[in-house]
């Protein structure tokens, strides 16, 4: 099978891979660089667990081909802070509790992140629109509403 | 400051918000990947199934179906769980038959995840179909009362009651089917040894529901397989049974002795349990001044054709309100389905949906206010049980929540916006708060940092959490000294994490095995400071790592290092105490609920849901609060959003996914309030604790139905509504 390089960043480290044309941004962070802070919940692009920013633009990695990504930056979960070294969006979503499980967790908190770079938001209705592509099965709504608004404005 | 009944952070939350928190698809070995490939039938068999293209597909490591199951697992095999219903559970590949569309009939296992699925679209499958009904309605007459366990006893005369009642209603109300669909689809991951012992990554509700099952099929003793459990991400009842994965990821890496991974596309997580659909009958009648004199509840639900899931209905309206005639009926009938499973409060969700939008029918009829209906049919006893309830503060719900909602105003309730009909709609919802035995270990190191362990799990409930805060506050050490580990089958037992009974079960265990520790740890400094020997220990007490006494403070580290010790160990089994069952433990709330509706489009907009709830001691507000929003939302999707769609015809699930499988968004969701009352319960369990992660769900479908009826006249009896019910009426 053709392969295509493609040259891009993760988390702020270059790379250079050989891939297949159908590998999605999703399974390459996945299987290839076992990131695994990215979440599978539909690989559809109908629930957001796999959010993730390209350039700092909220992207479902599940729907997002690799091919596609030359010299882009890309950064996950894991680019934004560590357990011990948390970024403020990600002590945020602590103090707020806004989740249960954590699994749509990643997602929700790129999202946010996506939206405070992209500026607009002037409503709850704004605010809740936009984080409406990032379903949280343990419907921790409230919360994560509050905490995005939050990193909206004081980040 | 006290741990139990602070707003603590959760103490997983640095894990879960840097991606670092390990769900089972995210562990770290070279895995073989699988894939489920499903039958398009309901019913019949397979004829011929050709799996040749596929074995010679690239990466392909082998494919395991009906044909090629190795015989030991056929023989004198237990396929059964700890929560099997009556009747044989599926036993996947084990003959050609088809019980379900959307059945596992083979397993394709691969290098990589694409070339699994892939190859099981190369598998040629021929069927021979059967005739069969793929609906609840469709198989009414099947319906038996003999399939279902027999509910509450009748009492008094309920045709009597009923015909002299003042007022009365008869009311038909249904339920679609609801799937769980946590977040984290259902996954096992299996790391093979070299030993041939395996170490399951499951998700699952208790890791010992695995074990069994694994234990029964695969004649694994317990020292050839461990079960673990981290991190669950969601699960809401889809993870009390092992699902199906658990099988195929753990056939395949015990026949090729290697790691294997199973994670399930979201499709295929409608292909196992749900929330089955119900239909109730409802009958009340009253007298003129709203005594409630008779109640009738029948259901029928489905159920599948191998089989009989049960829940607990009908019996809620036995229980929730004083009346002397009542009259309790439950079916089941089989479909051609999947076998239904529990699912957030399962049962109550449904009876109580039923009660509420009757007693709302009735008041209406006899003209009483719906808040005021209820508190005339209050009461204090179990009349199911004959017993008193455990503590009941329901009737500080309703005037905490009338008064925080404005439930005054709804008469005279008015809005800006001329275009929508505003409606006010209340219910009660309870759920049990019961407990289960549970074991604990706890391990003290020479720092004086503690380990406890416990196969329990965390969905999302926050059990690391509030079992670390209880164990704080009873060893009287700081948070930060606990590490409470849990989701091992080599941890001491635990009930599955289901039932609302983690914190009363478990935490009990907890409490218990920390006086347990204190007891302990005086005793070894009796022995090394004689001048104490004989120190009562009412006279001790425990604070921020140190035994004290008399005005003198000894640490447990220094207690430690004068007995030459490097740890100290201990463990507890807790189970209900005695006599727990003269008396009946169950939570309440009132949750009352706005919607608005535009009169032209039918859109129905939940703008506000206030819930007041009386469970017990809350150990976390924080997080309760939040268990106690997420289940409202849940009933927001089940009044508005969620319905399993079947194509009767096939017995397929048409809206498989999330785009056409609604559940609530974020844009869903307004002003959505709870809070407790105060409730002192010391016979419920020894943290006078009652679980909170069902009881927000019940009742609430009913509230909302019940607004709409109040804006628009009208009742829409069945879920969920929608706006094209709305501009039928």
């Amino acid at each position: 099978m053709n392969t295509h390089q493609v040259h891009f960043t993760v988390n702020g480290e270059p790379v250079q891979v050989s891939i297949e044309p159908w590998t999605t941004l999703l399974d390459y962070l996945r299987y290839h660089q076992k990131l695994t802070g990215t979440k599978k919940g539909c690989d559809h692009g109908q629930c957001g667990a796999c959010t993730v920013l390209v350039d700092g633009n909220s992207v479902n990695s599940c729907l997002c081909l690799l091919v596609s990504l030359d010299g882009k930056e890309i950064t996950t979960i894991e680019g934004l802070g560590t357990p011990d070294n948390l970024s403020s969006a990600q002590q945020i979503f602590i103090e707020e509790d806004a989740y249960q499980c954590g699994y749509c967790t990643p997602g929700q908190i790129c999202s946010s992140i996506a939206m405070r770079k992209r500026g607009e938001i002037h409503s709850e209705a704004d605010l809740k629109d936009w984080m409406s592509g990032n379903l949280c099965r343990c419907a921790a709504y409230k919360n994560i509403t509050k905490a995005a608004r939050r990193i909206y404005e004081e980040s | 400051m006290p741990n139990i009944g602070n707003k603590q952070q959760r103490v997983d939350g640095p894990l879960k918000v840097s991606g670092q928190a390990t769900y089972t698809a995210d562990i770290a070995s070279p895995f073989y990947h699988a894939y489920v490939l499903q039958s398009s039938i309901a019913c019949g068999s397979i004829m011929e199934l050709d799996t040749s293209a596929a074995e010679a597909f690239t990466g392909v490591k082998a494919i395991f179906t009906h044909k090629n199951l190795p015989e030991r697992l056929k023989n004198m095999v237990d396929y059964t769980d700890p929560l099997s219903p009556p009747g044989t559970p599926f036993r996947p590949f084990y003959n050609d038959k088809i019980l379900y569309n959307g059945q596992p009939i083979a397993l394709v296992v691969a290098e990589t995840f694409e070339q699994a699925r892939y190859a099981s679209r190369l598998i040629k499958v021929t069927y021979e179909q059967k005739e069969f009904k793929g609906s609840l309605e469709e198989n009414l007459k099947n319906a038996s009362a003999d399939r279902a366990p027999e509910p509450a006893s009748n009492r008094g005369d309920f045709e009597k009651a009923f015909k002299n009642s003042d007022v009365s209603i008869t009311q038909e109300y249904r339920q679609s089917r609801n799937y769980h669909n946590p977040m984290e689809p259902h996954a096992t991951s299996v790391v093979y040894k070299d030993d041939g012992s395996i170490v399951v990554y499951d998700k699952i509700q208790g890791v010992a529901s695995s074990l069994k099952y694994l234990n029964g099929v695969f004649g694994l003793a317990a020292d050839k397989v461990q079960v673990k459990s981290d991190f669950v991400g969601g699960a809401f009842g889809s993870g009390l049974r092992p699902q199906y994965q658990l099988f195929m990821a753990t056939l395949a890496s015990l026949e090729l002795k290697h790691n294997v991974q199973m994670v399930m596309t979201r499709a295929q997580m409608f292909s196992f349990g749900y929330r089955p659909e119900v239909i109730h009958t409802m009958k009340l009648g009253c007298s003129k001044d709203g005594t409630l004199q008779a109640l009738s509840h029948h259901t029928v639900g489905e159920t599948s054709t191998f089989e009989d899931f049960n829940e607990t209905i009908v019996d809620w309206s036995g229980l929730l309100y004083k009346c002397e005639n009542v009259n309790l009926e439950y079916k089941l009938t089989p479909v051609q389905s999947y076998t239904p499973l529990d699912m957030r409060a399962p049962g109550g969700v449904s009876g109580v949906y039923a009660l509420e939008c009757a007693m709302d029918d009735l008041a209406h009829k006899a003209g009483i206010d719906p808040l005021e209906f209820r508190r005339k049919n209050y009461v204090d006893y179990d009349q199911n049980e004959d017993k008193p309830f455990t503590s009941k503060e329901l009737r500080a719900c309703y005037d905490r929540c009338e008064e925080l909602f404005g439930w005054k105003n709804r008469k005279d309730k008015t809005t800006n916006e001329s275009h929508v009909r505003t409606g006010f709609g209340m219910a009660t919802g309870s759920w049990e708060a019961l407990q289960q035995k549970a074991s604990v270990s706890l391990t003290m190191d020479a720092t004086g940092k503690f380990t406890l362990k416990c196969a329990t799990a965390d969905i999302g409930t926050g059990t690391y959490t509030v079992m670390s805060q209880i164990a704080a506050d009873k060893l009287g050490v700081p948070l930060d000294h606990i590490d409470f580990k849990l989701g091992d089958t080599a941890f001491p037992d635990s009930p599955i994490e289901g039932g609302s009974w983690t914190v009363s079960s478990v935490g009990s265990a907890v409490a218990g095995v920390c006086k347990k520790f204190q007891y302990r740890i005086a005793d070894v400094w009796k022995r090394k400071y004689p001048d104490y020997q004989d120190a009562a220990f009412e006279d001790i007490t425990f604070e921020e790592g140190n035994l004290e006494y008399d005005s003198k403070s000894f640490s447990f580290t220094e207690i430690m290092q004068q007995a030459s010790k490097e740890e100290l160990s201990i463990s507890h089994n807790e189970a209900p105490a005695e006599g727990q069952d003269t008396h009946s433990g169950y939570a309440h709330c009132c949750v009352m609920v706005e919607v608005s509706i535009d009169k032209e489009l039918g859109v129905i907009k939940v703008p506000r849901i206030t819930n007041v709830s009386a469970a017990g001691k809350i150990i976390n507000p924080k997080t309760a609060e939040n268990q106690l929003l997420g289940a409202m939302v849940w009933g927001l999707g089940m009044a508005l959003r969620e319905e399993g769609m079947v194509d009767t015809r096939y017995g397929r699930v048409m809206n498989a996914n999330f785009a056409e499988y609604h559940i609530a968004v974020n844009a869903d969701v307004h002003d959505v309030h709870t809070e407790f009352v105060e409730e002192k319960d010391d016979k419920v369990n020894p943290l006078g604790a009652k679980g909170v992660g069902e009881l927000g769900i019940v009742g609430l479908a009913s509230a909302i139905s019940n607004a709409i009826f109040d804006a628009t006249g009208k009742r829409l009896t069945k879920l969920p509504m929608l706006l094209d019910d709305v501009l039928e009426v």
